[in-house]
This record gives C-alpha cells, sequence and structure tokens, in this order.
C-alpha cells in the first residue's frame, strides 16, 4: 500500500488473476460474503454468514453452475451459447408438463429437448459455420415461440414431487439435494477437459481451429458434441429449476442469461477459447450468487443487475485480454 | 568554435539515413542497430537471407510498425513514423509485394481513398503501356497487375524515395522490365529507389550500391557490381552458416548412396493438375528426401495443399503405398500416413497450450480416441519425440513462449509422436536461426534412413544440395527439371526454376 | 526477354450490363423476391387491398428497416453489432418519457437530440473495442446488456408517451401520391442525409476498406480506428431513428420493444447482400429485406397461421438465412484458398 506505485500493483493483480485465478477468485468469494454479511448486519441486524446461509448459497449456485457449465464448454471453442437460458425454460416447461406421467419420463424428455436444441445449434455452428452468438440467439427466439404456442394448449401442470426434493431440499440437515448433480457432473468435466481426448480437441478447436484441423481433428464434430452437452447441461439445469421454484413459466430461467456468460469470464476462460476450464466458472457462479444475495438485500432492481452484469463481462474481457497481451 | 554543419554537410546529407534501428517481437530479435543510408538519386539495394530482418526495416522504415530503438531522417529532418500516412508526407512511397489495394473497391475508389490523383495514376500506367479499368473492383484484377497499379500511385506521389519490397517476386518478366525502366527513370530523375530483393542478378544490373543484412544487422554496405553474386552470397550468409553448410555437406557426402529403387514407392502423384500445377507428375520413394524447387507462386502451394488434404485435384491421380489416394480432409491424409509440417508455424499450433498438449494433439483426431486419455502412452511418445529433436521445454507451459525455432521443432515433433509415413515439409527452416536449421537437417536425414519419405519443398536454394536425394524444380505449374542432390547447386536450381533448362530425364 | 508474351492483355471491359448484374444481382434479386411477395400478398387479401396496406406494412417495417442500415454499416467496416437492439429501446422508453407531455416541436427537437447521443454511445462502444482489443462480439455483447438494463431502469414497464402529430410524422398521408408512405420518405430521407452523401466520399470508403482488408487500408493510410469507430456511431445513430420509429409507431415506451431486432437486423444484412465478412454490399438491399422480413410475417397471419407460430417461422427463416449466408463464405473461403 505504502511504496508500490499504483500502476504495477495493478499489473500484479492482473497477473496473479491469470496465473492463479483460483486462488484470487477464491478470496473475492469469501470476500464478498463478509461484505455480504456487514451490510446486512447493518440493514437488519442479521448475519449472512451463517453455514445456513452458506449451504443456500450452494443451493442456488448449482442452477447457475450447470447453465454455466455448457457456457464454459463452449467459450472453451471459442463460441458462446445464447439459448441456455431458453433451452432450460424448455426443460423446465416439459417436466412440468409431463410431471402427471411420472418424473422418470418427465426428466428424460426435458433432457432430451435439451440435447435436441442443443444439437440444432451444433449443425448451425459446427457444419453450415453460422456465427455462433447469430445461431444460437436465432434457436432462442425460435424455440421460445415454439413454447408459447405449446404453453397455450390444454394440460395440466404438475412439477413431480422428486424433481421439486432434487431442486429445493436438503439432506444432513446442510447438504442440498442439488449438490448431488452438480458435483458428479463439475468433477466429470474438470476431470474430463484435462484427461480425456475430447477434452484435448475442445481447447485445441477453441485455440486454434486451423491447427486442429491440419492435426487431422474434424472441426465440426467436435462443436456439434460440444453444443449437444451444453443443450444437455443446460436442461439438466431447468430441471433444477423447475423444482427449486415448483412451477414453470416461461420466463423461469432468462434472468440467467447473462450470469451464464459472467461466471464464466470471471472464472477466466479465454472469451476467443483455448484457455480455461470449469474450476473458475464454479467459484464465478458462487460469487454471482453472493452478489446476487447482495444485491437483493440492497434492493436493487433487475435494471441495476442486468447494467452490472454487463459491466463486469466487459471489464473482465479487458483485463484478461491486456493481461494475457502482457505475459508475452 | 562555431559549425557551420549547412555548408560542408550538404553534400553528405543522406536522402534517408536509418541508424541504429532495432526491433523484437518476444523473444525474437528482428533488428538489431541496423543503418541504412541511402543518398540522393541512387538505385539502393537491400540484400538479405529469409529472416535477415529486410521486411522488418521497410515496415519501420514506412511506419507501418514501431521499432524499439533508433532514428530515421529524411533530409537530415528526424522522422517520427507513426502511420504510413505520416511516412507519404516526408515522401516515401512504398509499394508491397501484397498491395495495399482494397479488393472490394474499384480502383478509382481504392485512388480516392488515399487522395491519390486519379489523371496523374492513369499517366504513369500509360507510361507503362498498361491498359486498366478504373471501375473494374481490384479484388477482380490479377496480382501482377495490381503491382503495377500500386507502382503508378506511388508514382503519381512524385516520392523522394520509392521503396518497392519484392514486388519483382513471381512478377512476369515483361512486367519486371518496367519496373527496372521506372527505376532507372527515377535515378535519372535525381529520386531515389529502395529496391529489396531475392534475385541477385537484378541487383546487379540495376543497382548502384545494396546493403547487405544478416540476423538483423547491417553487414555491409557494398557496389554489387564489385565482386559478383559470389560476393554477396558470402555476406549474406557468414561465416557461421557457411561452416554449417560445408559440415552438413560433409556429412551427407558419406550418407547419401544409390537408394534402393525396387522398394515400392510411398507415394506416387501421376499428372496431377490443381490452380496452377499443370500435370505434375513424380514418385518418391521410402528413405528418400525429394526437393521441390520454385519461385514463389508457381504452385508448390497447391501441390502441398492437395497431398495434405486440403484440397481435391482437378485432375490425375495420387498413390500412396500403391493405392489410391482421395483426402477430403486433413484427416484423411493423416490416415494415409502423408503429414504436413507448413511453413507458417502459426496455422499448426495451439499457441496457449503445451508442448504436451501440441505434440499429442494429432492422437485425438478420432471420435474412437475421445475417451480416458493414456497418459503413461502419451507421456512417453511425447518424451521420445522431444527427446530425439532436443526441443527446450523450459516455457513449455504455453508454446506462443518458445523461440521461433523450438516452434518449429514441435510441429514437427507431433509427427514422430503420432507416426507417419512420408512427410510434407513445406519451408521448414523458414525464419528460424542456423543451428536449429542444422538440427532440421539432420533430423531429416535420420527420419529417411528410418524409413521415412520426404518431400521437402524450401525458399533457400541453399538447402537443396544439403538435404535432397533428388530435386524437382517447378515453373509454370510444370516439372521443368529433375536434378541429382549434389548437382542441386543454387545457379543451376535458379536457371531451372526459371524454365531456362528443359531437361529431358523428366520423370 | 523482350520476346517474352505480354502477360496482362488489355483487359476486355465487361458490359455495363453485365458487370451491374454480377455486382448488384443479389441486391436487384431481393427486390424482385419483395415485388414478388406483394403481389402475393395482394392477391391472398380478401378485402380490398390499397394504399393503407402499403403504408401499414412501411410503418411496420420502419424500425426493423433503421436497424439494418445501422446493422450493415457496422459489418460493413468488418465488425458486429449485437446492442442495436437494446439501443433501440433505450432510445424508444427515453423519448417516451421525454416526449409525454412534450409539444410537437419540442418533440422534434428531444429526437435530433437522442439521435446524436445514441451516436455518441455508439462511438463510445466503437473506441472501447479498439482501446482494448476485445472482440467487437463481445462488447456489444455486454453493450447489450448494459443499455438493455438502462432501458428497464428508465421505464420498468410499458408506459410514456408522445405526442399526437409526433406518430402522424410516418403516417401522415403524404404529399403528392397516396402509394408513397411517409414513413418511406423519412426512412429514404434519413439514409440520404446521414449515408448516401458520405459513402462515396474517403470517409466512406474507409469504412468499405477497413471491412474488407484491414491491412490494406492501414498500409494505404486509412485511420483504421477511426473508420471503426465511426461505424459503431452511425449504428448508434440508426438505432435511435429505429428507437424512434417504435415510440412514433406505438405511441409508448416499452423496455423490450427493441429486442428481437438485433437478431432480425442481422437476418436482414445478409440477405440484404451485406457479406458477413465486411467491405461488400450497401443500405439498399437490407433495406429491401428488412420489408421481405416484415411481409413475411403479415402474409402468415393473414393465411391464419397464430401469432406466435408467425414468430416461429420467420425466426426459422431468419435463421436458414444467416445459415446460407455461412455456406456462402465457406464457398468463397474454399474457392479463394
Amino acid at each position: 500500500m505504502t511504496a508500490v506505485p499504483e500502476s504495477a500493483r495493478r499489473r500484479d493483480l492482473r497477473r496473479a488473476l491469470v496465473d492463479n485465478p483460483a486462488v484470487v477468485l477464491t478470496l473475492v468469494f469469501v470476500g464478498l460474503f463478509v461484505v455480504t454479511d456487514i451490510v446486512n448486519r447493518a440493514q437488519s441486524g442479521q448475519a449472512f454468514l451463517t453455514p445456513k446461509q452458506v449451504s443456500t448459497t450452494f443451493l442456488y449456485a448449482a442452477v447457475l453452475g450447470l447453465l454455466s457449465a455448457g457456457q464454459t464448454l463452449v467459450m472453451l471453442t471459442g463460441g458462446v451459447d445464447l439459448s441456455v437460458a431458453t433451452t432450460a425454460t424448455a426443460s423446465a416447461f416439459f417436466v412440468s408438463r409431463y410431471g402427471t406421467e411420472g418424473s422418470a419420463k418427465a426428466i428424460v424428455i426435458a433432457l432430451g429437448v435439451g440435447l435436441a436444441i442443443g444439437v440444432v445449434n451444433g449443425i448451425g455452428v459446427g457444419i453450415f459455420r453460422v456465427n455462433a452468438l447469430i445461431m444460437t440467439l436465432g434457436i432462442s427466439v425460435i424455440t421460445l415461440g415454439i413454447l408459447t404456442v405449446e404453453a397455450q394448449k390444454q394440460f395440466t401442470s404438475l412439477v413431480p414431487n422428486d424433481v421439486v426434493t432434487l431442486g429445493s431440499g436438503r439432506f444432513l440437515t446442510y447438504v442440498p439435494y442439488d449438490l448431488l448433480v452438480w458435483a458428479p457432473v463439475s468433477a466429470l468435466i474438470i476431470l474430463g477437459l484435462r484427461y480425456s481426448g475430447l477434452g484435448r480437441v475442445i481447447y485445441a478447436v477453441g485455440d486454434n481451429p486451423v491447427a486442429a484441423r491440419l492435426a487431422g481433428v474434424r472441426v465440426w464434430q467436435v462443436l456439434l458434441v460440444v453444443y449437444g452437452l451444453s443443450g444437455l447441461l443446460s436442461a439438466a439445469a431447468g430441471i433444477l429449476l423447475v423444482g427449486f421454484n415448483n412451477a414453470a413459466d416461461l420466463g423461469i430461467a432468462s434472468p440467467f442469461l447473462l450470469p451464464s456468460v459472467a461466471a464464466v469470464v470471471i472464472g477466466g476462460t479465454s472469451i476467443f477459447g483455448g484457455l480455461g476450464g470449469y474450476a473458475g466458472t464454479i467459484l464465478g457462479a458462487l460469487i454471482l450468487t453472493v452478489l446476487d444475495s447482495l444485491l437483493t438485500i440492497l434492493n436493487a432492481s433487475q435494471a441495476v443487475r442486468q447494467i452490472l452484469y454487463g459491466l463486469i463481462i466487459l471489464a473482465l474481457a479487458a483485463i484478461y485480454a491486456r493481461a494475457t497481451a502482457q505475459s508475452d | 568554435m562555431r559549425p557551420l554543419p549547412h555548408l560542408f554537410m550538404t553534400e553528405a546529407v543522406a536522402l534517408l539515413e536509418a541508424r541504429d534501428l532495432s526491433k523484437s517481437y518476444g523473444p525474437v530479435q528482428a533488428l538489431l542497430s541496423a543503418d541504412l543510408v541511402v543518398a540522393p538519386g541512387e538505385v539502393h539495394a537491400l540484400l538479405g537471407a529469409n529472416g535477415a530482418g529486410k521486411s522488418t526495416l521497410v515496415k519501420l522504415l514506412t511506419g507501418v510498425i514501431q521499432g524499439d530503438e533508433g532514428t530515421i531522417s529524411v533530409r537530415g529532418r528526424e522522422l517520427r513514423v507513426g502511420s504510413p500516412a505520416r511516412a507519404a508526407r516526408f515522401g516515401l512511397a512504398p509499394v508491397f509485394q501484397d498491395p495495399a489495394l482494397v479488393p472490394d473497391l474499384t480502383v478509382a475508389q481504392n485512388l480516392r481513398l488515399t487522395g491519390a490523383d486519379a489523371r496523374a495514376v492513369a499517366q504513369r500506367l500509360a507510361e507503362m503501356e498498361l491498359d486498366v479499368d478504373f471501375t473494374e473492383l481490384t479484388g477482380d484484377l490479377p496480382l501482377p497487375l495490381l503491382r503495377m497499379i500500386d507502382l503508378a500511385r506511388a508514382l503519381a506521389r512524385e516520392p523522394e524515395l520509392l521503396l518497392l519490397d519484392e514486388i519483382t517476386a513471381a512478377l512476369p518478366s515483361d512486367l519486371a522490365e518496367r519496373v527496372f525502366a521506372v527505376m532507372h527513370e527515377r535515378r535519372e530523375r535525381g529520386r531515389s529507389v529502395l529496391f529489396i530483393t531475392h534475385r541477385l542478378k537484378e541487383v546487379i544490373a540495376t543497382c548502384d550500391r545494396a546493403t547487405i543484412l544478416r540476423d538483423g544487422t547491417a553487414v555491409a554496405t557494398i557496389v554489387p557490381q564489385e565482386g559478383g553474386e559470389e560476393r554477396i552470397v558470402e555476406y549474406m550468409l557468414g561465416p557461421e552458416a557457411a561452416r554449417a553448410v560445408g559440415e552438413a555437406i560433409e556429412r551427407d557426402a558419406q550418407v547419401m548412396g544409390p537408394r534402393d529403387a525396387d522398394a515400392p514407392a510411398a507415394l506416387e502423384v501421376e499428372s496431377v493438375s490443381i490452380g496452377h500445377v499443370q500435370g505434375v507428375s513424380f514418385t518418391l520413394r521410402p528413405g528418400e528426401i525429394l526437393g521441390v524447387a520454385a519461385l514463389e507462386g508457381q504452385g508448390q502451394d497447391e501441390l502441398f495443399d492437395v497431398l495434405s488434404g486440403e484440397r481435391t485435384p482437378d485432375s490425375g491421380e495420387i498413390r500412396v503405398g500403391g493405392r489410391a489416394f482421395k483426402a477430403r480432409h486433413p484427416y484423411d491424409a493423416i490416415r494415409a500416413g502423408l503429414v504436413l509440417v507448413p511453413a507458417d508455424r502459426l496455422r499448426a499450433l495451439l499457441p496457449q497450450r503445451s508442448v504436451r498438449e501440441n505434440i499429442a494433439s494429432p492422437r485425438y483426431n478420432r471420435f474412437s480416441r475421445w475417451g480416458v486419455i493414456n497418459m503413461r502412452e502419451e507421456g512417453r511418445r511425447v518424451r521420445n519425440a522431444v527427446e530425439s529433436l532436443q526441443i527446450d521445454v523450459r516455457a513449455g507451459r504455453q508454446v506462443r513462449r518458445l523461440s521461433g525455432g523450438n516452434q518449429q521443432k514441435v510441429t514437427i515433433a507431433r509427427w514422430l509422436a503420432s507416426g507417419f509415413a512420408t512427410l510434407l515439409c513445406f519451408d521448414p527452416t523458414r525464419g528460424i536461426d542456423v543451428g536449429t536449421k542444422r538440427q532440421i537437417y539432420v533430423l531429416l536425414r535420420r527420419l529417411a534412413d528410418d524409413g521415412g519419405a520426404i518431400l521437402f519443398f524450401s525458399s533457400e536454394l541453399a538447402e537443396f544440395p544439403l538435404v535432397c536425394d533428388r530435386v524437382l524444380t517447378v515453373f509454370g505449374g510444370r516439372v521443368t527439371a529433375e536434378l541429382v542432390g549434389e548437382a542441386a547447386d543454387e545457379a543451376t536450381l535458379l536457371r531451372a526454376m526459371h524454365g531456362l533448362v528443359e531437361d529431358e530425364a523428366v520423370a | 526477354m523482350s520476346s517474352a508474351p505480354a502477360t496482362v492483355a488489355p483487359l476486355r471491359r465487361a458490359p455495363e450490363l453485365r458487370r451491374l448484374v454480377r455486382r448488384h444481382g443479389w441486391t436487384i434479386g431481393v427486390y424482385l423476391l419483395l415485388f414478388a411477395l406483394i403481389l402475393y400478398w395482394r392477391s391472398q387479401t380478401t378485402l380490398p387491398w390499397g394504399p393503407f396496406d402499403v403504408q401499414s406494412l412501411a410503418i411496420d417495417a420502419l424500425p426493423l428497416a433503421f436497424a439494418a442500415c445501422g446493422q450493415a454499416i457496422v459489418v460493413i467496416s468488418g465488425g458486429i453489432d449485437l446492442s442495436i437492439g437494446s439501443m433501440m429501446s433505450l432510445v424508444n422508453v427515453v423519448s417516451a418519457r421525454l416526449m409525454v407531455d412534450a409539444g410537437f416541436e419540442h418533440a422534434l427537437l428531444i429526437s435530433v437530440l437522442l439521435v446524436l447521443a445514441a451516436a455518441l454511445v455508439g462511438a463510445l462502444t466503437g473506441l472501447t473495442i479498439v482501446v482494448t482489443k476485445v472482440a467487437d462480439i463481445i462488447v456489444t455483447l455486454a453493450m447489450l446488456f448494459v443499455l438493455g438494463g438502462a432501458a428497464l431502469w428508465v421505464l420498468t414497464i410499458p408506459g410514456g408517451g408522445v405526442p399526437a402529430h409526433y406518430a402522424s410524422l410516418i403516417t401522415v398521408d403524404t404529399v403528392g401520391t397516396k402509394w408513397l408512405p411517409a414513413a418511406v420518405l423519412v426512412l429514404l430521407g434519413a439514409v440520404v442525409l446521414l449515408w448516401a452523401t458520405v459513402r462515396r466520399l474517403r470517409p466512406g470508403l474507409a469504412l468499405y476498406a477497413v471491412g474488407s482488408k484491414r491491412s490494406a487500408a492501414y498500409l494505404a493510410g486509412v485511420n483504421v480506428p477511426a473508420a471503426r469507430i465511426a461505424a459503431y456511431a452511425y449504428s448508434g445513430a440508426f438505432a435511435a431513428l429505429g428507437g424512434l420509429a417504435l415510440s412514433a409507431a406505438s405511441g409508448l415506451g416499452d423496455p423490450h420493444s427493441g429486442d428481437i431486432y438485433t437478431l432480425n437486423s442481422v437476418a436482414a444484412v445478409v440477405l440484404g447482400g451485406v457479406s458477413l465478412l465486411g467491405g461488400v454490399g450497401g443500405l439498399i438491399g437490407p433495406i429491401a429485406a428488412a420489408f421481405v422480413l416484415t411481409l413475411v410475417k403479415t402474409i402468415l397471419i393473414i393465411k391464419g397461421v397464430d401469432q406466435n407460430w408467425a414468430q416461429v417461422i420467420q425466426g426459422t427463416l431468419i435463421v436458414l438465412v444467416v445459415m446460407i449466408g455461412g455456406l456462402a463464405i465457406r464457398q468463397k473461403g474454399k474457392s479463394g484458398g
């Protein structure tokens, strides 16, 4: 704080962020938790730093964590998936639409819908080389239109009990059931990116598609699988979300779109692909969940949140771009 | 005490004076306190081997990039070049190999874009006996013509110094003659030209003086007519390289012998045509290094594209190990054992990934390998490749932090680790240092001795006799000569590459 | 050497007409498509069809036409602007808030100021792209969120209003013929004033140059950053006009009114013959494409298709258009290799 010039300190921080994102992000997460605690004590006289709130934070974060898992895979290939929120909405809708026919069937249908949406995105981006943003945005618009038509039909809407428990229940007092989905998925993605051939080609395609092609990788196959996985993971997030809310409406997942991109960017995955991983994204999702609690305590409107998330994405993208350029 | 610089300096004031120019790209020192002085009214050549720093120097002079150190002055006035537009105001007009014309605009619009006087440009073109429709999109015009338009545009500005950056490369000889005429005319009118080229004969025929760069430094400024090509080449190569060349030749003489001509061919190319390539045929046997020598743009790019699975030929037949070869994706070529080391390393590297991931990348190009990685097997193969290529992996966490030579080794190492039958090397030593070059020559020979077949293109002619068993020269898309490796000296190659030798022994 | 044949033979000049078709064939095709759709539309309406229908089409299409103009300029310069939709929403709600009690002249003044302010915001977006070197798509995506949030902040739910006369700017039965709707005149006026005057001059050519081949433009002395920033300023201005068109057409401010225009403007640009690779195209094609896309939906609804299905079908068409555009780029990449 004393002799170090301001600019040098900022640069050190940037380097630290790039070299050890996990450490820095964990500190940010803990710090944000403490700040929220202080603010909450000041506002309502109640502590926020309690086992119960920590547990709730993880419960909330699972939905965002799964949505941004697909987003991470897509962004590692140098794309972006703007259909994750709509896919989750579709999945939530189909769970409640077929809830009367048993939870297993409802879940399988929901996951199938998610996979289908992802595969269509993959075909557009991988085979027709449509810009990922435009393709996924277009598919999102189409999906929402179809859902609107479907929602007008007559049917009994029911969220199965199992799904409600999965999305909102806890066991051993503090452990949310949704961690039973999120934790194994996280482990699979983190290990898969590092120790599977698919992980290697995902990084290769994102880092340099030309080089990947010259190494014999058929880029379209990778993109098809990645967008398919993103659809599947988004559908899983939708299932947890509808279980949490115990009802589906067509706006159920839309507030998660921005944070899903923000969580990945915060987690240090390069927007241009080829660098990063899911561990950072998990921390990003946790940070955003606490930030959301803080904003709720502060009574911030949806408008303020949206502006804030936009600025976070912009600022972090710029910081990471700078830091990577400097470390040459 | 008071000096009168004006009085006695006038005669010595150079038109262009660049002192101590340095520029580095990351770990690569492209220029190291290079000097260049161009006098008024002279045609000055800038020479150097590939990677000696010619293009960096030209980019500095024309404001395309910023230098790290050094000064540039024009008629004694220091020029702080910030942009091409600023260099133009100082009377410097460059014409690049890749013309500064925007393809989606018409010729007239391109001229308006730069504020050039269309009538003056038209007049210059007329003087060069060229007929150009200014309403054509420049993207629809042939490259040689675009260079001439760019030249006319530069001339219309009446520049003090005209910089011609390899514009005669792949320029048809009649157009090249017109460029020489322009250079002559500039000198007559007391203006200067800085001429960058690879063709030493052109330099001797047209230039008053020549500055020679080696490893980023100006090693000499000479009158090119004194001592001829040999002396220039000596300066360009330097003592170290000359020694390396000598040793390599010695070693080659021991290893090279008659190959087993009865062994089945690794690669048979039969009257293949694509783009510039018109009916090229040759056979490559296991254990053999076959060179392909050609001037720029004679079809070698397309030939390598076809063999590496990037493009499909318009006609002709290719057989690999006796079987018909048809590739629609590099994957098909790799499966057939044909693997490519491209000239541009950036096309083959994953810059942000580790050495290990780069070298192992071809292993996972198949759906069936997308499961769990056998880390031990991968580690073993990568280690073997790293060791046999002597790659320095200290900065190996991200390949972009390696030096150019190490990066090039990585692009070769990935094929050592994954196995291949025929290695397609397209200019594998471009822009890397002499020591690494030598390692690569030795490696290629060893790979061939182990039964690999190697097709080798290089833009450095001196490499052919060092590396190759046989050399084909290609001109205008056709094979013009086939030479035995040792006989492929620079002079013979150059003649054949210009189509001046019609060899009856064409395979 | 002197016996070498002339390698650059005098070019045979292509006949003017054929070259016109080659360069502008796509645009001509879009206009033919629009004409055919209008004929079909006319044949499908059971009620008498007349100037009123043309006018309502023009009013419907006007916001998209403006959005397409802004998007086209950015795409021509080699970028892409995803914030157009939010910018339209923001200008829509701000104008509805400011104009709710204003007189007509006052409303006009507000409009001009909003267009200038939006151009400034666009320029800031461009500046951010140039300075931070973050990809166009990410910066404008972030701006999509920021501006959308700002719109929600100004008006959380639909509200506000515009003076009665303001709406008549685009609805009034205009000068001379009844068949030339006021909305089209406004559109043409804006395009001529803002774009047509500049396009053939050096600044306009610079926009094409940086989109066509940035390195060559730089070598030719073009101020590349300035050109890219200018493109985004244009985009901001045209998006503002689109937002004002929404205000005039609906008489309301709605923070989500512009949402669909980000995607639709990209589709209109692709359908209008502007290459996503940059450097090629103009505003004439995208404007026609905006009318085509609007008309497709109108026709679907006339044919009795449910409003939501019409949205789905239009969305599918848009995605198909962009897919075909992608395929075209791929083909070009292959042959140009």
